[in-house]
Parts: C-alpha cells; sequence; structure tokens
C-alpha cells in the first residue's frame, strides 16, 4: 500500500529527513501498539518537534487525501494506534515540553510526549495530577486524552476528562483551535468532553491543560485477604454502602496472586483466594475515622489477614504487587488477552461466577484483577498454545457479553480501538452509532483521522444538509454572527 | 405525556421549537420566546435508584429536588446544588448549572454518565450508559451538559451519585480587604482539606471566605482551622451562597476567573457597585449589578475582566435585549461548535439561536 511519494518529501521537508521513517525495518516499530495481535506496517512515520510542525503534516497529509494515525508511548491495550497500511503515523515522542506549572491556579501545561509520571512530578511535591493508569511510567499524557485513563485511584478522583480544562487540537485540515483554557466553567459546547477518550478520530492534540490536586495530608493502605473474591466483594459492598470513598480498591484472585506476589514480595500467601488492597487518603481526621471502619468490615466479611502497610516501603510493595499483575502473568502462562469490561458493582459476585464457568466451558484459565470500587474487571485470559488463541479470543468475547448482560460497557480505560469495535454494535443501537457519526463527521467530514477505530463498520460523511438561516436577532442588527 | 421517540418525531416533522422544563431560566440566552415550546415536564419519572452502585437513571421533566428526596432516602445525593430547586433534571444539565457543591464533585458533565437525546432527524440516541467507568462511544453525555438543548431534547440521564454527609460544618473568616481575601481563599485551596465547598462572597466592601466540611468529623475539621468561626448549622449560609447566582430584577454575570485573579474580579466588581459570590477554588464567580446598571456596564466588567468569559445570566428583559449574553468570540473554536450544531440539527430546530454565536 503505502502513501505517495511526493507526500514523503513534503514531510522531509517539514520535519526534516532524520524525523521521517520509511524503512521496513524502522517502520516495524510502530506496527503495533501495547497490542500485539494485530499489526500493520504504515506508509511512512513521522515525527514533528512541535505544534507549528504537527499542523502543517497534518495540513500535507488532508491535500494529499491520506490517512493519519496519531501514537504516543504506543502502550495502549485496545490497538488504538494500530497504524492504517496506506497511511502514516504521527508519531508526538518529540512534543515533551513541560510548557507552564501555574501552581496558583493549580494547572499545568504539557505537550502530549510528557509521560503521566513526569506531569506529577512537574507539580510536586505539594500537589500531584491524579489519573493514574498503571503504565503511567511511559504512558504519555497524548495518550491519556485519547483514551480518557483511568487508574486505580479513579474511583474517588475521576477520570482523564476530569482534569483536562484547555486543549489544543490540530482538525484534519490542519486548522489549529485553542479549546478552552485555563478557566473551567467556560460558555459554548463541551468541546473538550468530545475530544476527550474519542480515540485520535477527531483531532490531534499538541498542548494540553491540566488541573492538578493538592497531595493529600494523609495515605493509609491495607491488604485484606480473603477465602474467596465473592467474600472480598462483600467487603467491598459493605465499605461502599457505609459511605465511604476510598482512594482505591483493588482486587487480585488466586490466580494473579500466584502471578504478582513472587515479584512484589507483598507477602500475600499463595493460596489466598483473593486480596483485597485498600487505599484511603484525605485528611489526617476523616483518614484515621474511616480507615477503622474498613478494617472492621473486612473482619466482618470473613477476612483471614487485615495487614496496614506500616510504611511507605510497604505500602510500595502491596501497590507493586497490583501494578505487576498484567506483567507477571508470563509465570502462568504463555500468553494471554486482557479484558476490560465494566459491571454495576453489585453484579460482581454473579459475574464472577459466570467467568468461572465460561473458563470451564473453555478449558482456560481465567485470572482476575479488578477496580472493585467502579465494577472495572481486568480479566487475563491465560493460554499457551498458538492454536488455543481462537478460543481464548472467544471466551474473552463471553466475558464482556456476560458484563454487557449484567448493565455494564464492554470498556472502561483501555478504549475501543480497533480490538473492541466488533462489540460496539452489542452495546449500542443504530442511531446511537448514527450520533456518533454525526459528531465524528463534525470535526473530521473526510475520515483522516485514525479511520477503522471506534466505529464497529466503515462510515462515509454526507454534505451538512439544510441552509444557514439568520437568527431574528441578527437580522435587527442586536447579536452578530462571529 | 410524550416519549423520547414521540419527542423526537415532533422534532423531525415540525418546526423549531424552544424546549421547555420548569422554566427556571427560560430566558437566559439569546431571546427564543417567540419559538413554540415543546414541553418536556412529562418526562416526569424517576426510573431508577440503584443505590448500591451510587447511580440513577432520572426522567428529564423531574424536578431536581425531587430526585435529592428520593437519594436522600438512601443517605445518598446527587453532588449538585444549583440555586433552583424546582429546576428540572433536564434543565440543570442543559445549562451546565452548579451549585457550592462544584468546588468537590465538579459540573453536570462531571456527574452525568448517560444521556438519552431525542434529535432532530427523528432519531433516539443514547450515549455513555449506567456505569461510572466508561470510554465506549463518543461522550454524547458530556456535549449534552451545558449545550442548551441545542444539539437534541434531553430525554433521560443516568447519574452518578454520592454519600450525603451525615453532618456538616462550616469555617467562616471574614475580611474586608480584596487581597487579604484572595490570599486566604488560595491558601485553603491549595491545602488537602477535601472541603465540600469553598466559596467567598463580597458585598459593600466586606466578604469572607467559607469552608463546608462534611462527614462524622465535620465539626473537628472546621475547628482545626485556625482564625475560623465556625457554624454547625450552616445550611443557611449556603442557602446564601447559592441565592447571590440569582436576581429577579437586576443583571447577574458568571465569571469564569481564576482563583489568582480574584481580588483583580473583585476590584472591577466594587468599581461598579456589584454583589459577589463565587467558588474560591474553582474562580467562577456571579456579579449582581446595582439596580439600573445596563448593558454598558456588562460591556465595562467584559472588557476589563477579558479574556476571562463573563455570561450574562439573569437580567431585566429590556437590558437583555441589548448585548450578547455569551460574549464568545469569533474563531475556530466557535467555528468547530457550530459544525458540531450543523450536523446534530442541520435544519435548526432545537432551540435555534439561543446559544453561543447563534447556535
Amino acid at each position: 500500500m503505502g502513501v505517495p511519494v511526493s507526500l514523503v518529501s513534503t514531510l522531509r521537508e517539514i520535519c526534516g529527513e532524520p524525523h521521517v521513517v520509511t524503512q521496513a525495518h524502522q517502520l516495524k516499530t510502530y506496527e503495533s501498539d501495547g497490542l500485539l495481535q494485530f499489526a500493520v506496517t504504515p506508509g511512512a512515520v513521522v515525527l514533528p518537534a512541535d505544534a507549528a510542525e504537527t499542523a502543517r503534516v497534518v495540513r500535507a497529509c488532508f491535500e494529499a487525501g491520506v490517512p493519519w494515525v496519531a501514537r504516543g508511548a504506543g502502550s495502549g491495550l485496545s490497538g488504538g494506534a494500530l497504524p492504517v497500511s496506506d497511511g502514516i503515523v504521527i508519531a508526538l515522542s518529540r512534543l515533551r515540553r513541560v510548557v507552564e506549572v501555574d501552581l496558583d491556579n493549580q494547572r499545568v501545561v504539557v505537550e502530549p510526549g510528557v509521560t503521566n509520571n513526569e506531569v506529577s512530578a512537574a507539580v510536586g511535591p505539594t500537589h500531584f495530577y491524579p489519573p493514574d493508569p498503571s503504565s503511567q511510567v511511559v504512558c504519555t499524557i497524548g495518550g491519556n486524552i485519547a483514551e480518557n485513563s483511568g487508574g486505580a485511584h479513579c474511583l474517588k478522583y475521576g477520570f482523564t476528562t476530569n482534569y483536562v480544562t484547555g486543549l489544543e487540537a490540530i482538525l484534519t485540515d490542519g486548522t489549529v483551535v485553542q479549546v478552552g483554557g485555563p478557566q473551567s466553567d467556560r460558555p459554548g459546547l463541551d468541546l473538550l468532553g468530545a475530544l476527550v477518550g474519542s480515540e485520535g478520530t477527531l483531532a490531534v492534540v499538541t498542548r494540553i491543560t491540566l488541573r492538578v490536586s493538592p497531595v493529600p495530608e494523609a495515605i493509609r493502605t491495607l491488604l485484606a485477604l480473603f477465602d474467596s473474591p465473592q467474600q472480598a466483594g462483600e467487603a467491598v459492598s459493605a465499605i461502599t454502602q457505609a459511605g465511604v470513598i476510598p482512594a482505591a480498591i483493588e482486587m487480585m484472585d488466586n490466580l494473579t496472586i500466584q502471578a504478582a506476589e513472587p515479584m512484589s514480595h507483598a507477602g500475600i500467601p499463595l493460596e489466598t483466594g483473593a486480596a483485597l488492597l485498600v487505599e484511603l487518603d484525605g485528611s489526617e481526621h476523616e483518614c484515621e475515622a474511616r480507615f477503622d471502619e474498613v478494617v472492621r468490615f473486612c473482619e466482618d466479611n470473613g477476612a483471614t489477614d487485615v495487614r496496614v502497610a506500616a510504611d511507605e516501603a510497604e505500602r510500595g510493595r502491596f501497590w507493586k504487587c497490583r501494578k505487576a499483575a498484567f506483567a507477571s502473568m508470563g509465570r502462568l502462562a504463555h500468553a494471554y488477552l486482557v479484558q476490560d469490561g465494566v459491571i454495576p458493582r453489585t453484579k460482581l459476585p454473579e459475574v464472577l461466577d459466570r467467568i468461572d464457568a465460561l473458563g470451564q466451558e473453555y478449558d482456560l484459565r481465567v485470572a482476575n484483577v479488578f477496580h472493585a470500587g467502579d465494577g472495572n474487571l481486568h480479566p487475563l485470559v491465560c493460554y499457551d498454545q498458538p492454536a488455543d488463541y481462537e478460543r481464548a479470543a472467544e471466551l474473552s468475547a463471553a466475558i464482556l457479553d456476560v458484563c454487557l448482560d449484567a448493565g455494564g460497557s464492554i470498556t472502561g480505560e483501555h478504549g475501543v480501538g480497533h480490538d473492541k469495535k466488533k462489540h460496539m454494535a452489542k452495546q449500542f443501537d443504530e442511531p446511537d452509532l448514527a450520533a456518533f457519526q454525526k459528531l465524528r463527521c463534525a470535526f473530521d467530514p473526510h475520515g483522516l483521522a485514525n479511520p477503522g477505530k471506534v466505529m464497529p463498520t466503515p462510515r462515509l460523511c454526507g454534505e451538512v444538509p439544510g441552509v444557514y438561516r439568520p437568527h431574528p436577532l441578527e437580522e435587527a442588527g442586536v447579536a452578530e454572527r462571529f | 405525556m410524550p416519549s423520547a421517540s414521540e419527542l423526537a418525531e415532533r422534532l423531525r416533522d415540525g418546526g423549531p421549537v424552544r424546549i421547555a422544563g420548569a422554566g427556571t431560566k427560560a430566558a437566559w440566552g439569546h431571546p427564543v420566546q417567540d419559538l413554540e415550546p415543546l414541553d418536556v415536564t412529562g418526562l416526569d419519572r424517576l426510573v431508577s435508584h440503584d443505590a448500591g452502585d451510587f447511580t440513577a437513571v432520572v426522567q428529564a421533566g423531574v424536578p431536581l429536588e425531587a430526585a435529592q428526596a428520593t437519594f436522600a432516602e438512601a443517605g445518598q445525593m446527587l453532588a449538585l446544588d444549583p440555586p433552583d430547586g424546582g429546576a428540572t433534571l433536564g434543565g440543570v444539565v442543559a445549562s451546565a448549572d452548579s451549585g457550592p457543591l462544584r468546588h468537590r464533585y465538579g459540573a453536570p458533565r462531571d456527574l452525568v454518565i448517560g444521556v438519552t437525546l431525542a434529535l432532530a432527524d427523528g432519531s433516539v440516541a443514547r450515549g455513555g450508559g449506567r456505569v461510572i467507568k466508561n470510554v465506549a462511544g463518543y461522550d454524547l453525555p458530556k456535549l449534552s451538559a451545558g449545550s442548551f438543548g441545542t444539539l437534541g431534547v434531553i430525554c433521560e440521564v443516568c447519574l452518578r451519585l454520592h454519600p450525603k454527609p451525615e453532618r456538616t460544618a462550616t469555617a467562616s473568616f471574614r475580611h474586608d480587604d480584596p487581597q487579604a481575601l484572595q490570599a486566604r481563599a488560595l491558601e485553603l485551596a491549595h491545602r488537602p482539606l477535601e472541603a465540600e465547598a469553598l466559596d467567598f462572597r463580597w458585598d459593600a466592601g466586606g466578604g469572607g471566605v467559607l469552608a463546608r466540611f462534611g462527614g462524622t468529623v465535620a465539626g473537628e475539621r472546621a475547628r482545626a482551622l485556625a482564625d475560623a468561626e465556625v457554624v454547625d448549622d450552616d445550611d443557611e449560609l449556603w442557602a446564601a451562597q447559592r441565592a447571590g447566582q440569582r436576581s429577579p430584577d437586576r443583571v447577574v454575570l458568571r465569571v469564569a476567573a481564576l482563583p489568582s485573579e480574584l481580588a483583580r474580579v473583585l476590584a472591577v466588581a466594587g468599581d461598579a457597585g456589584a454583589s459577589v459570590v463565587g467558588r474560591a477554588g474553582v474562580g467562577t464567580t456571579w456579579l449582581t449589578l446595582p439596580d439600573g446598571a445596563g448593558a454598558e456596564v456588562v460591556a465595562d466588567v467584559r472588557a476589563r475582566l477579558a479574556p476571562h468569559p463573563v455570561v450574562v445570566g439573569d437580567a431585566p428583559a429590556g437590558v437583555r435585549g441589548k448585548l450578547d449574553p455569551w460574549g464568545v468570540p469569533a474563531g475556530p473554536e466557535l467555528d468547530l461548535m457550530r459544525a458540531v450544531k450543523a450536523r446534530f440539527d442541520p435544519q435548526r430546530k432545537c432551540n435555534p439561536g439561543l446559544f453561543v454565536g447563534g447556535i
């Protein structure tokens, strides 16, 4: 497939020879994101130095009618940055400046290639950036914007979309738009809400204004061990029903513990049925008052052991166990598929039973690790032989059906991307998808930004029907069309 | 009682409408009173309150205070407390209205997790869902929040709820120097207090900062702040803050300011003779202009506070007709909003002309 030679030379003029990749062996670096099941070799990869170069690259693609895929760290788990073979990849890894830190107003302005962790570092030690995907060491803010990333602490603190107040976005015709700004509550349609989580299908962002938060006064973390995930689920219910909103409640089942404990040394016996990691933060007063309640709820619901992190090092080991869960799965199986379904939290016990039953039916092991507070499940379907892949994929899809039956969603934080677009028509009806398409066409009428993602089937944008009619106030000269 | 699909068919088959809820904000925006009203108060069912999941599905015509009463039975609340309790949920969401709880819990956009829209092409579209964490599909709930009904009729919303604090207490600080007030506000905003609300008020050369705490130890937390006057029975204090966002007979301006510029906003307000309430940690501030102040004063306030957006809320009819209530400048951002409008409502059926730039 590839892209026109003339476009490649234009890209070289814009970004310089070394920043346009066309050699087959170099292009391989970009052919997948964090979801390695899918690979497509792009026609070329371009690495602009700044927003101005990015806008010119996008404009050149517009003029050549060539589609593009924006890419950050490539750590996404839905194939959202999977290239298109007749298009280019715009890699934003050179846009990595922290532009402005405005602690007075609790804002930070960054370029998209800055990593999630670097944002917190830029505003520390007094402040931090709450959304914390497990990949935060490498994943970039640009990718977080595209995916509306969550993380373990989003139950209390919210998601990426709750922290973005301004974006500099480049539309597919190369127009640079300043959306929002440093202020909250600006008038107008919520274009920020539309852009964040749009998976790179509406625009590419080159500058981001984020809200940050003061670091909590106190953090208390405990690890509670149970004989079964169901018991742990009951404890979660008791905690949330009492009106406690912990900073995080994470659950790991026995298989996950078997994989992650040997790597993290959190001190969890390998035969433990389920472990619950609960973190409270906030004021000293409130934390203290609530923590004892949480311990009691765990004990009342059959916790065999409750361990309170004595210091930051122990807290670190508890969290390492949770955050290393995906990476350590290699100890149990040669390969796994990760799912990202969401269910109403109260449906947890019945959904876990159904996942168990499905695992037996398909004769595959499923490890469960999830954000228990908000019902976001990450079942890891393990398999050893390449021949088992199809079966594992079927089981993985069946788990999503279970989530939808329970009133949930096919994705809580990883995005639809390429991987889950086939499931979109199960969650949404045709009029819903048609409304999504209206939004997409408003931003990208020619379908150049990350085509083939999110929507289950390719769609084209028609011309906007209807004619402009002036408002009576305009005709009276009272208001004007700006 | 019309269903969502009947409303959608009406939009498709009929002429332009103004979408009407309880009418508490009917005059906001560019005037559309001449248009045929489309009454949505018949959508008055609280569809479900899933207390265990801290969510609820509510039709757009349900009054906010009626929904809150139901949630309170389970010790829960929708963390939105705009001034008009009688407003419908659809109206609150469409206007992105909020009150002091905005400080901790955000605006309607942050609490609406699902939406059902009747669209001008006759279809009924849903976005989001019924779970608080969900990134499937484009975020129609956020796009609807604050759209003033210009993309379609909001028929039903799914809401995230929060625990309602058992007790509250407020630490109050008086100041008669705008700089001192700003310094206090910033100092409190930067401490990890987890206050339910952090407001300020100013009138005729004096004012103060208010920090409201919730939870079992609210009183202790308020008393832990040095120099504070603590009020345990604090509902009236906060009712007054909310009331400052409205006026039956004067011009009310909403300024999207930044916390570091509160003193500057107070100086401009002082010169205009305005009284002020606002969210100290967010920056959003309401100025109520004195009796008789009109379009010239609004223009002057806008010029002096630029580039911070200044929106006209309540205003006497005579003043409203003489100014642009939104003040959003021309440019690519407004063009993009118009492009979205053109795709969702190409024939301009839904509140045409009411919103920014004549959307």
